[in-house]
């Protein structure tokens, strides 16, 4: 059965993956960033074309991938952060190989290695077969790997190092709980090859043995959770979003995370229709809500005793990770609304957010806190940029954290009241720390010699008004889109 | 259910399962690399021989290819690999102390017993001979991680993690019969770009700590601590 929709399906996913092949071969530099920047417009309008399309007809299966709502707006946010991080990049990168740091062929496997990393992040999201997920995500920490360890200095090697061993620990006991759901898969469903399909899965998931399923998702949060950032199982990410070049972090933070997590979401939906008729019908919310709020909790003390800048923004991305698991752990409606739009809004703010650390770091010549000073008056493009980026994350109100945030705490009170204060206490003490650090680095006095950088804030701006559009009026496709994917997962809409 | 009576083939799949185990507990406490990387090599021999097993047992054609595949990656291609890079940095004679041997092991012992208890829930009675294997394999990764986070060396590391995906592949075969071939093709290929990236790390490593014990890749970690300790200084 093949969909008309599957041609830019198809063109989306499958365009990265050449690119890989094809920029792991170009030697000219110059003609690589552009031809990477082409690549992603290229993905990115297949995307449009997609979601178009999955919005005229509704949700597609087709040749074990499966387009529904909930991960087509994933991978729009997916090709659009991809076409501004390359457009950020292509001058960035350049800069850098002046500047020596890097061999032109250190910069081809980074192009490269770009490419490859939307396909395994397009991969994960748009498969159907949760065995082809897991080897997604994998790739992607593979890929990532590599990026991460690209300025081989020591610490980007140790860096990637504990990244490369800790994910893929983490990535393992995954496995053994997708082998654990094949398992349950197989007292069910008559034709084994079918064990792994998502959507077959779901709609037998109310005859899957819910003992098998309860160890299986065990597992499976453990596993994906690593990757989504989830305390105790964070450790890796700090160091990967500091010693990697910035366009990596940034596709990291606002990227990575949310496929992650997408991944133990759709597990999760899976779960509740195995535990829907037992004693405990919502152990994996229960579950996913302890981790999240563990993992909120400790990010944002350990954002305090922060002293390299980009360690901070990644434990305020460990801070963001939490809220969000935490919101699709209550689930119903309104909290799983609150999620997804804290997802957009927090890949969007995360990835503008670095961009502009970039070029801050760039401007100080050191990620060290204490030596970035006197942004604003150096460049006040820059400083500002930060300085609005840290305003949208720490959830001032015109931003669109801020209303996700809200919306995540109003469904906190209804639920589980207390819990409330709790995240009320922690979104403060996140709110001084940030501030505390941002003060003197955006406005204190400028140290002798410091000059501006050529900067390109063209996808910090875009983001940034993104998101303060989201703040101000969610546009009534989004809203009732939104409300289509909180009605799948949750099974009730919120409008 | 009595084991014994299951027919002849699944119990030696059983046994197999077994053996399994214990060269994961022979990785754990051995201390010479060269040694670890034969025994590792042993464990792959033995997950693809009761992968042909159950093939022959159940009649699936695609188990006898990753039963190849098993053979062909993880006892020959992998531990060949690392024998190379262990040859290549001078390391054949090394021998890494383990402060702790028995406690390690005893450790390793009490892994077993929990995936025993993690598996017990699944109570459903045609699945009692599964739960047996689904917690041997479970056992095996878990040995796999205990080995990653107790040892020191980068290479002990990599076998660690190695042995995790031999678990993993146990559990798939000898609990489902086999993922379908596409996920098997598609795992055993990350498996062997990380073996890949593996060897590269080693290098880089190696060059920039002059050292292969991960003790000593601590700088991120000391860079706030000395920070820490200036900033106290300065105040």
């Amino acid at each position: 059965m093949t969909s008309p929709a599957f041609v830019p399906l198809a063109i989306t996913v499958f365009t990265p993956l050449l690119g890989m092949g094809l920029l792991a071969v170009v030697r000219t530099l110059s003609l690589a960033g552009w031809l990477n920047l082409g690549l992603v417009i290229i993905e990115f309008s297949a995307s449009l074309v997609l979601a178009y399309d999955v919005a005229q007809g509704g949700e597609f299966i087709a040749h074990s991938f499966h387009i529904d709502a909930f991960n087509v707006y994933l991978v729009v946010l997916t090709t659009f952060v991809g076409l501004t991080t390359a457009i950020f990049s292509r001058p960035y990168m350049v800069e850098v190989c002046e500047q020596g740091h890097i061999t032109s062929r250190r910069m081809r496997l980074y192009h490269s290695m770009f490419q490859g990393f939307q396909f395994t992040m397009l991969l994960a999201l748009t498969t159907d077969n949760l065995g082809i997920l897991w080897v997604a995500v994998e790739g992607a920490t593979l890929v990532t790997v590599l990026l991460v360890s690209l300025y081989r200095t020591p610490e980007s090697v140790e860096a990637a190092w504990k990244y490369f061993i800790l994910c893929g620990v983490g990535i393992a006991l995954a496995l053994f709980g997708t082998v654990l759901v094949y398992f349950a898969a197989q007292q069910v469903l008559s034709d084994p090859e079918q064990g792994l399909t998502w959507s077959t899965l779901y709609t037998q998931a109310a005859n899957l043995d819910l003992a098998v399923m309860r160890i299986a998702f065990v597992f499976l949060i453990v596993g994906y959770g690593t990757k989504v950032g989830l305390v105790p199982m964070h450790f890796w990410l700090p160091d990967a979003h500091s010693e990697g070049p910035t366009p990596v972090s940034a596709v990291l933070s606002g990227l990575l995370l949310n496929v992650a997590l997408y991944a133990v979401v759709r597990f999760k939906m899976l779960t509740d229709g195995a535990l829907a008729d037992s004693l405990s019908p919502n152990t994996a919310g229960y579950l996913m809500m302890a981790f999240g709020l563990v993992s909120f909790s400790v990010a944002v003390l350990s954002l305090q005793r922060q002293r390299d800048i980009k360690r901070m923004f990644s434990y305020s991305s460990i801070e963001h990770m939490g809220l969000m698991t935490f919101a699709f752990g209550i689930g119903g409606p309104l909290a799983t609304f609150a999620a997804l739009l804290h997802m957009l809004v927090h890949s969007l703010t995360k990835s503008a957010i670095f961009v502009t650390v970039g070029h801050a770091s760039h401007i100080a010549g050191t990620q060290s806190i204490e030596h970035i000073r006197g942004l604003i008056r150096t460049q006040p493009g820059v400083g500002w940029g930060l300085l609005l980026g840290v305003a949208a994350i720490a959830g001032f109100p015109p931003f669109g954290i801020f209303t996700s945030e809200f919306l995540i705490l109003s469904a906190t009170m209804q639920l589980w009241p207390w819990l409330t204060l709790l995240l009320l206490i922690g979104l403060v003490v996140a709110f001084a720390g940030l501030f505390r650090n941002l003060h003197p680095m955006v406005y204190g006095a400028i140290p002798d010699g410091q000059v501006p950088v050529k900067a390109n804030m063209f996808p910090v701006v875009v983001h940034l008004f993104l998101v303060l559009w989201l703040g101000l009026a969610i546009p009534a496709f989004l809203s009732s889109w939104l409300d289509e994917v909180t009605r799948l997962i949750s099974g009730k809409g919120l409008l | 259910m009595n084991l014994s009576q299951l027919p002849l083939l699944e119990q030696a799949i059983f046994v197999l399962a077994a053996l399994v185990v214990l060269t994961s507990f022979s990785q754990l406490a051995q201390t010479r690399l060269t040694a670890s990387i034969h025994s590792f090599a042993w464990q792959g021999a033995m997950v693809a021989m009761v992968t042909v097993l159950v093939a022959t047992a159940s009649g699936i054609p695609h188990l006898y290819l990753s039963a190849l595949l098993t053979l062909s990656l993880k006892s020959l291609l992998i531990p060949w690999m690392l024998h190379r890079l262990v040859r290549r940095l001078n390391m054949e004679r090394e021998v890494e102390t383990i402060s702790h041997p028995a406690l390690m092991v005893l450790a390793g012992t009490g892994l077993v017993i929990f995936s025993y208890w993690v598996a017990l829930p699944i109570e459903r009675l045609e699945l009692a001979a599964t739960r047996n294997v689904v917690a041997v394999s479970l056992s095996v990764v878990l040995l796999g991680l205990w080995m990653m986070v107790a040892r020191r060396r980068v290479v002990a590391q990599v076998l660690g993690f190695m042995s995790m995906e031999n678990g993993l592949f146990l559990a798939a075969v000898a609990s489902t019969r086999g993922m379908p071939l596409v996920v098997e093709l598609g795992v055993a290929f990350d498996v062997l770009v990380a073996a890949v990236l593996f060897g590269v790390f080693f290098f880089h490593i190696s060059e920039s700590i002059d050292s292969l014990d991960v003790d000593r890749l601590n700088r991120l970690t000391s860079l706030d601590v000395k920070d820490h300790q200036a900033r106290e200084e300065t105040s």
